[in-house]
Parts: C-alpha cells; sequence; structure tokens
C-alpha cells in the first residue's frame, strides 16, 4: 500500500456525501489522514462532524464518495463485498458506545463470535475467548449474560470481542460514552494498556477531553475536515 | 454446528413468542399427520385395489340388484378368469356406532377373486362346510374379541329373515389375514347359499360383481364386452376396474381427499402468517447485532443463512415434533376403533410433510433473511 510501512492507514482526499432526499450533506469533504501503526489516535469534534463516518470508512462499514482509503494494505474502495468482509474479520475489531453484545450469549459465546469465522476449533475458540476475558480481568463473567453485567463490564467484554481475533486495528466509538468516570477509566486504561504493551493500533472516537488524553494523538473534525488543534 | 448457538441465540431474543409458534407448527404438522391418516383410511380400498378386478354393478345404481344368473353368463365371456357375487349386508352388531362391512358373497369363488385375504386351509374348509357360518377380517375380530367358534347376533337393517325375524346369527368359522399392507381386514363374509334361503325377499338377486380378468392389460375390453352381454335387458350393467368402484363408493360421502386437502390448507396459511410475523419482527427487533456480525465480518449470504437457519430451525423442530406426535397418537389405533379398514400414517405423506416443512421454513424466512442481507451495516449501528 504505502511507501512506508509505518504508516498503517492513509485517507487522500475523502469525501463523503449523504443523500436526504433532494438534499446533499457533505459530512467529510477533501480529507488526508495518515495513521501510524501502534499508535492510539483520539478523533474528536462536535456531533455531526463526521467522526463516527470516519471511523466507519476506516472499517469498512462504508464507502467514501471520492478519495482512496489505504488500511492494512488494501484500496478499500476497490474491495467487493464479500473480500471486504473478509479482511474486516481478520484487521478491524470494533468496540461500540452501547457494547452491542447479543444479550442471549453468555460472555464467552459473545467474545467467541468473531471466531466463528475462522477454521479454529470449538475447543480453540473457546481456548481463545477465555485469554481474551482475563486480558481485559473478566474470566470470573464468562459464563455471564450481558443483563447480568454492568455496564463497565459489558464494554469489557465488548473489548475482548475486538481484541480475540487479533485484529490489526481497533476502532472505537465513543467506548466511555455510556459509563461514569471511574467505568470509563479503567476503559480507556485497558485501551492504553493494549496499546502499550500488545501494540494495538487503535483510533478512538470521543467527546470527552478526559478520554483523549489517554490516546498518544488526538486530531479534531470539524465541518467534515481534520485538523490538529480544536475548532474556536 | 458452531453456528448453532447463534441461531439459538436469536430464537432465545422472545422466548415465548418462539414457543408459541413452535407449538401452532407442531399442532399443524400434528394435524396434517392424523388428517393424512384417515384420508389414506378412506382411500384404502383404493389404494389396494387390483389392477386385474373390475366390478360389475346395475347400471342405474349400486342399491339396484342384479340377477345371480348373470354369473355364468360373465363367466363365459373372453378374458374373464374368476366371478364372485357380492351384496351389502348392512346388519347392526350390538348399536350402530359397531359399525363394521359384512357382505355376502359365494366364498370359493370370492377367495379366487381376492387372493390377499389369506385363511388358514382349516378354517377355510369349516366355513365351505357350514353354511350359517362366517369369516371375520383380524381387525374386526380383535376389535369386538371375537374367535373361531363365536357366534354373532346381527341385527338386520336391509334384510329380514323369512317370516319377518330381524335378528341373524352367525358362527365365526375363520378369521383372515391381509397378504399386504392395506388389505381391508374389517369385512365378515357371509355365505350366499345360507342367506338366500334365509332372507324374506329377493331370492336370486345379488348386488355385484367382482370379475377377476386374465390379462390386466385387456380389463378395459372385458368391461365393455359385459356391459354389451346385458345391453337392452332389464336390468343393464356398468362395468369399471375396482379401483374406480371403491373411489366412487367412498365418494358417496364427499370426497374426503378435497375436504382434507382444504382444512390443511387452511392450517398452514395460517401458520404461515404466524411463523412469518415471528420471523419479520425477529429481524426488525435485531437491526443492531445483525449490524454487529456484519461489522465483526460476517457476509451478507452468512447473515441471510443464519435468519434462514433460524426459521427453518423453528419450522423443522415443531414440524418433526407434530410429525412424531401424529405417528404416536396414530400408533395408538384409529379413532372408530376399528371402523376404518386401515389406519397409519402413509410415507409418502411423511415425505410430502418433510417438504412441506422445509417449505415452510423457506417461505417465513426468505423475506426477512433477504431484509437482514440488505441491511446496510453502518445505517443499522447509526440506529444507536
Amino acid at each position: 500500500m504505502t511507501s512506508n510501512p509505518d504508516v498503517l492507514a492513509r485517507l487522500r482526499g475523502v469525501g463523503k456525501v449523504f443523500h436526504r432526499g433532494s438534499e446533499d450533506i457533505h459530512v467529510l469533504r477533501d480529507l488526508d489522514l495518515e495513521l501510524r501503526r501502534g499508535e492510539f489516535l483520539a478523533l474528536m469534534g462536535p456531533s455531526g462532524s463526521g467522526k463516527s463516518t470516519l471511523l466507519n470508512l476506516l472499517g469498512g462499514l462504508d464507502r467514501p464518495s471520492e478519495g482512496e482509503i489505504m488500511v492494512c494494505g488494501e484500496n478499500l474502495a476497490a474491495l467487493a463485498h464479500h473480500p471486504l468482509a473478509a479482511w474486516r474479520a481478520r484487521h478491524i475489531g470494533f468496540v461500540f458506545q452501547l457494547y452491542n453484545l447479543l444479550p442471549t450469549l453468555t460472555a464467552e459465546r459473545n467474545v467467541e463470535l468473531p471466531l466463528l469465522l475462522t477454521p479454529l476449533s470449538r475447543a480453540e475458540r473457546k481456548s481463545h475467548a477465555a485469554t481474551a476475558l482475563r486480558m481485559v480481568g473478566l474470566a470470573h463473567r464468562a459464563r455471564h449474560y450481558p443483563r447480568q453485567m454492568s455496564g463497565g463490564e459489558q464494554q469489557r467484554a465488548g473489548i475482548a470481542r475486538a481484541i480475540v481475533a487479533d485484529p490489526t486495528l481497533l476502532l472505537c466509538d465513543e467506548p466511555t460514552g455510556d459509563l461514569d468516570r471511574k467505568a470509563g477509566d479503567e476503559i480507556l486504561g485497558l485501551l492504553g494498556a493494549l496499546n502499550r504493551e500488545q501494540g494495538k493500533t487503535i483510533v478512538m472516537v470521543t467527546h470527552d477531553p478526559h478520554a483523549s488524553h489517554a490516546a498518544s494523538r488526538t486530531i479534531y473534525l470539524n465541518k467534515g475536515q481534520v485538523s490538529a488543534a480544536p475548532p474556536e | 454446528m458452531k453456528y448453532l448457538p447463534l441461531i439459538l441465540a436469536g430464537l432465545g431474543r422472545r422466548k415465548l413468542r418462539s414457543f408459541l409458534t413452535l407449538l401452532s407448527v407442531l399442532v399443524a404438522f400434528l394435524l396434517y399427520g392424523y388428517l393424512s391418516a384417515i384420508r389414506a383410511a378412506f382411500n384404502a380400498g383404493v389404494s389396494v385395489a387390483g389392477a386385474d378386478r373390475v366390478v360389475t354393478r346395475h347400471k342405474v345404481s349400486i342399491v339396484e340388484l342384479l340377477p345371480v344368473s348373470y354369473k355364468a353368463r360373465v363367466q363365459g365371456l373372453s378374458g374373464v378368469a374368476r366371478v364372485a357375487c357380492s351384496t351389502w349386508f348392512g346388519g347392526i352388531y350390538q348399536k350402530p356406532a359397531n359399525f363394521f362391512p359384512q357382505i355376502v358373497v359365494d366364498p370359493q369363488d370370492y377367495l379366487n377373486v381376492f387372493p390377499d385375504f389369506i385363511l388358514p386351509e382349516k378354517e377355510k374348509r369349516a366355513w365351505l362346510t357350514a353354511r350359517a357360518s362366517v369369516v371375520v377380517g383380524r381387525t374386526t375380530a380383535e376389535r369386538f374379541g371375537w374367535k373361531v367358534g363365536d357366534r354373532v347376533p346381527l341385527q338386520a337393517t336391509v334384510w329380514p329373515k323369512k317370516g319377518g325375524g330381524q335378528t341373524w346369527e352367525f358362527d365365526i368359522a375363520g378369521i383372515y389375514d391381509g397378504a399386504k399392507k392395506g388389505t381391508d381386514t374389517t369385512r365378515m363374509l357371509i355365505r350366499y347359499d345360507y342367506f338366500d334361503e334365509t332372507r324374506l325377499y329377493a331370492q336370486g338377486y345379488i348386488g355385484w360383481y367382482y370379475i377377476r380378468v386374465a390379462d390386466p392389460a385387456g380389463a378395459t375390453r372385458v368391461c365393455r364386452s359385459i356391459d354389451a352381454e346385458f345391453a337392452n335387458s332389464s336390468a343393464e350393467t356398468k362395468t369399471e376396474p375396482e379401483k374406480a368402484f371403491v373411489q366412487g363408493f367412498a365418494e358417496q360421502i364427499g370426497d374426503i381427499g378435497k375436504i382434507m386437502v382444504a382444512i390443511l390448507s387452511a392450517v398452514f396459511f395460517t401458520i404461515l402468517l404466524v411463523a412469518g410475523n415471528t420471523m419479520a419482527q425477529a429481524v426488525r427487533e435485531r437491526r443492531e447485532e445483525l449490524g454487529v456480525l456484519k461489522a465483526l465480518g460476517f457476509t451478507n449470504a452468512q447473515v441471510l443463512a443464519l435468519v434462514l437457519a433460524e426459521s427453518l430451525f423453528l419450522s423443522g423442530l415443531g414440524g418433526v415434533a407434530g410429525l412424531g406426535l401424529a405417528w404416536i397418537f396414530i400408533a395408538k389405533g384409529d379413532p372408530t376403533h376399528g371402523t376404518l379398514p386401515l389406519f397409519y400414517l402413509p410415507p409418502a405423506d411423511v415425505a410430502a410433510g418433510v417438504l412441506f416443512i422445509a417449505a415452510l421454513g423457506l417461505a417465513t424466512g426468505l423475506p426477512p433473511a433477504l431484509q437482514a442481507m440488505r441491511l446496510n451495516v453502518a445505517e443499522a449501528l447509526r440506529r444507536n
């Protein structure tokens, strides 16, 4: 992809337009961005600035209206649906604001979900899920259902699900947005540890300046464009 | 199999709703199985009717009698192997609800025409010897607890005895079995000679003839030649293959097959709506979850397959349980306690049931599965 092996993702001239009836809404405009391997990037900006849209584009959940997105060696705009899904399973781990665990599956089964797409045996999947749960300090909750866990614990399980298949890039959409400060700090601590100790590259969307302090770099989105300084 | 927990998780999201849908599918297939057995019972005579047998009756109606003298003339026609005469006796044993068919026959010829009635040689000899004796099928004998040597009284409804007596008494000389599944073993066979000399009127007349043809391929020609033989006589005949005759006889009380199909169509249409609604709701409520699966790397085809598998699982479990329960109930015996000549779930109907189960699963699962497949993952997650 990129000439520099340290660069994990490169966006060039990316634009995204949503159509609402006859109106065109330009969420992202001519956006350039580079993401280095091992980086923990916080993405901040006001509501509607395009943070989640950018995250979706980086994760291959959506396609740009214009421009080029190279992530983990692939031009995402050029990938058809099936290879794009396979690429996502291989390279991307998602952490959602509302955890998005399946309510009828235990924490262990939720964490196992991405591994269903791999050729691993049931025993191997179980072992990998147990390891991921242990890494997020949730081994004792493996057999619990989401409704039996606190918000912080559910988010830990969500992180375990995101890292269980050892993805190249973790994309976190407001991971502390639904948590109190204490639980939020624990999640930020966990993400920081994954970045430092496991070398995970992380992009985190957040509204919270406190949360952005956990990141190694913070960028701001405003009116669809990136800046290194917060909007005035 | 690794996706099974995910399939069960989808169904377990609304346990009560899934359970009620499962129950309705179960009841539908229980009904299907049971009605199939009843339909098979009504069609039993048709399905076991011999290709080498034709039936000659009065041209006007089955209730009009034919002279017994026709027997020798029919026997003399080309292509005819054996002729046996039959008459409906229509007696009542104890109470009308104890219905079973009683047929007046000429024993030796009847057994020749119906080789699938298996009667032990000793009992056959006893029947041919004692004029007031009868043989009964195994089903009826077991139904009333009869055994060889018992005397059975029947109240006449059609044929009073000379002197006006209504009660006929017959000694059971033998109990016959069917050579194959589907052979009617509910009949009582009464000797014609004893019947004819004892009845009050209509001596020398019988109900209809069974004719065994020498070559089944020539059955149509034999039918034509018999009817031609008695054309322009006082008792013209109508001859047809046994299958058509039995079917016409059964249809006197209505086309059971069509009635069953109408009932089952209504049942399945209702189930289609119930199960279809369940699946559609299940997918609508799980947009975010399906979006998460796609975000994790599940392809559109995999999401479609998952939703379809849920639907097939629901209809499969309910349908197989329903058919299984029907089989158990049917094995316990027919609801009339022996009036039906046979009562079983035909394998062809089981196979059709399995196809219906699959069709139900596909029909109810495909629309929501396609909806799930087309779900835009970014939009599904944006709802949060």
